[in-house]
């Protein structure tokens, strides 16, 4: 293990909730105002982490494992996640359906410990969440299958091992983008519509309502309070880390050689995409929730096609 | 230029995916439109040779016929009928998205396994052929609206002619002018057929006609 490829998930740790700063600030500069300042996300966790938790009483220790269990299973996946060209610290064979897995596992102990303060609304929501996931999931594995396939060929590294994360991104170049283009842009649009449904962003959740029946994400985490709220919060931002560092990843194919340009370019694509999502979330309108899985059908026939296409080649 | 053609090809999959998922008539109608134009540019892309004028002639003829004067006809009986979506198909969008999913891989699958006569510019040619005369299909039995039935048939043809062009410097002008017209009648005598059948019956469902005895 290369000691320098530690920098990966440690930079994700420090700047993830900046990602939500700068998601914010895009949206207050398209409604017209200054909004809140860029830092507001460590702010938040400062203060939350400064009170103390109070529990109910028909709780059990389900409850007060989901935001643990939720905050340990993201910041592992941070380790198998590569910026850009640049390796994750472990990466093995077949590592890319544990990232998956491990982003299931948060969920489950999310609706877990939603369902067990016996409220009917936070019910509602983990039912809503339970759905989503069931159809967002298969569009995020055929996604990394179809990228799998296209790199395949791709020399890349020497040594790569095709079907791991790492091995995955480093044969990605612009040389792959010139022959599999079109498949490459059908795979990212999906990887779009994952990203934006598993982090509730806008055309499926707003992660602004309170106590609206159409939220999906906040419902399940309203009875959660102090630091059991901030592993939360921080838990999402490295969520949507993690989802914008598979997407950056695609959509930079800086791949010269040198650690710190790769992964300079693939930072600033992440930061692109959060301007991205700002502006999804300025411009449009949350869909019907009975269109969401229209949607989340869309992008899979998206993945599908550029598998298809992928295989044909 | 292959590039662009590979691109071109994964865009009119994506159109005839796009009819199979929608129920605003008037998006379909666009969809049907932008395929047209796009399959008008077709021939400009496959094959090697210089570029004649009798090719200009035929991707010119294309878009303008296929991409301005359809869904002008069509968009103009919508109007007279004044209906704006697809009510209760008989088959849903979601599933018709999926059996759109089912037709693609059914195509490219085949696709790989026919013989042809001479070489296909590239090896998506055939599956998109193939795949957007199964959309038109599926497009004509699923649906209930008159219009909707009149996209698919359009559609059909679109799949039809896109295998032609696979060949199109092998094609006389002649045969591929002589399809237009006749299409060009069809939507036309469909056009007038659908503003009939709605001012008798106040609707266009096409499946009611299979009740009426004499």
């Amino acid at each position: 293990m290369n000691p320098w490829s530690l920098a990966n998930p440690l930079a994700a740790l420090v700047l993830a909730p900046l990602l939500l700063g700068v998601i914010n600030r895009i949206k207050a500069l398209f409604a017209g105002r200054t909004g809140q300042p860029l830092l507001q996300a460590y702010f938040d966790l400062a203060k939350l982490l400064k009170k103390g938790a109070v529990y109910s009483r028909t709780t059990s220790w389900v409850f007060k494992a989901g935001p643990v269990t939720g905050l340990a299973c993201v910041t592992t996946a941070l380790f198998i996640l590569p910026l850009g060209g640049c390796p994750a610290p472990v990466s093995f064979t077949g590592d890319l359906v544990l990232l998956a897995y491990l982003l299931g596992v948060t969920r489950f102990f999310t609706i877990a410990a939603a369902l067990d303060t016996g409220s009917a609304f936070e019910g509602m929501g983990a039912s809503r969440e339970a759905q989503f996931s069931v159809l967002a999931e298969p569009v995020f594995l055929l996604c990394l299958a179809a990228l799998a396939k296209i790199t395949q060929a791709s020399p890349g590294l020497p040594g790569r091992d095709a079907l791991s994360l790492s091995g995955l991104y480093g044969g990605l170049s612009l040389s792959v983008w010139a022959q599999g283009g079109t498949a490459l842009l059908l795979a990212s649009a999906a990887m779009l519509a994952v990203l934006l449904t598993e982090n509730s962003r806008i055309p499926v959740d707003d992660p602004n309502t309170h106590l609206e029946l159409t939220m999906i994400h906040e419902v399940m985490v309203l009875d959660h309070g102090g630091p059991d709220l901030a592993m939360i919060l921080y838990g999402a931002s490295l969520k949507l880390w993690i989802f914008s560092a598979l997407l950056a990843g695609i959509l930079v194919p800086v791949r010269s050689g040198y650690a710190l340009v790769d992964a300079g370019a693939t930072l600033a694509g992440i930061f692109l995409l959060a301007v991205v999502v700002g502006v999804i979330e300025s411009t449009m309108a949350r869909v019907r929730l009975l269109r969401v899985p229209q949607l989340l059908a869309g992008a899979g026939v998206l993945a599908v096609l550029a598998l298809s296409l992928s295989l044909g080649r | 230029m292959e590039v662009v053609l590979h691109f071109l090809i994964v865009v009119l999959i994506l159109t005839n995916l796009r009819l199979l998922g929608t129920s605003r008539l008037i998006a379909c109608i666009r969809v049907v439109s932008v395929q047209g134009v796009l399959l008008g540019l077709l021939p400009l892309l496959v094959g090697t040779g210089e570029l004649t004028t009798r090719l200009w002639l035929l991707s010119l003829l294309t878009v303008l016929v296929k991409g301005m004067v359809f869904p002008w006809l069509l968009l103009r009986a919508l109007r007279t009928a004044n209906v704006h979506r697809e009510m209760e198909p008989f088959v849903g969008y979601s599933t018709s998205l999926l059996v759109g999913l089912g037709l693609l891989a059914g195509s490219l699958w085949m696709g790989g396994r026919l013989p042809l006569p001479v070489p296909a510019p590239s090896s998506l040619v055939v599956p998109l052929a193939l795949f957007t005369i199964l959309t038109g299909l599926f497009a004509i039995v699923s649906r209930r609206k008159a219009l909707t039935q009149v996209l698919g048939y359009l559609v059909m043809e679109n799949g039809i002619y896109a295998f032609g062009l696979a060949f199109a410097r092998q094609e006389p002008l002649l045969v591929e002018l002589g399809v237009l017209l006749d299409v060009f009648m069809a939507v036309f005598v469909m056009g007038i057929t659908i503003f009939h059948i709605n001012r008798e019956f106040d609707h266009m469902d096409a499946d009611r006609l299979s009740a009426l005895k004499d």
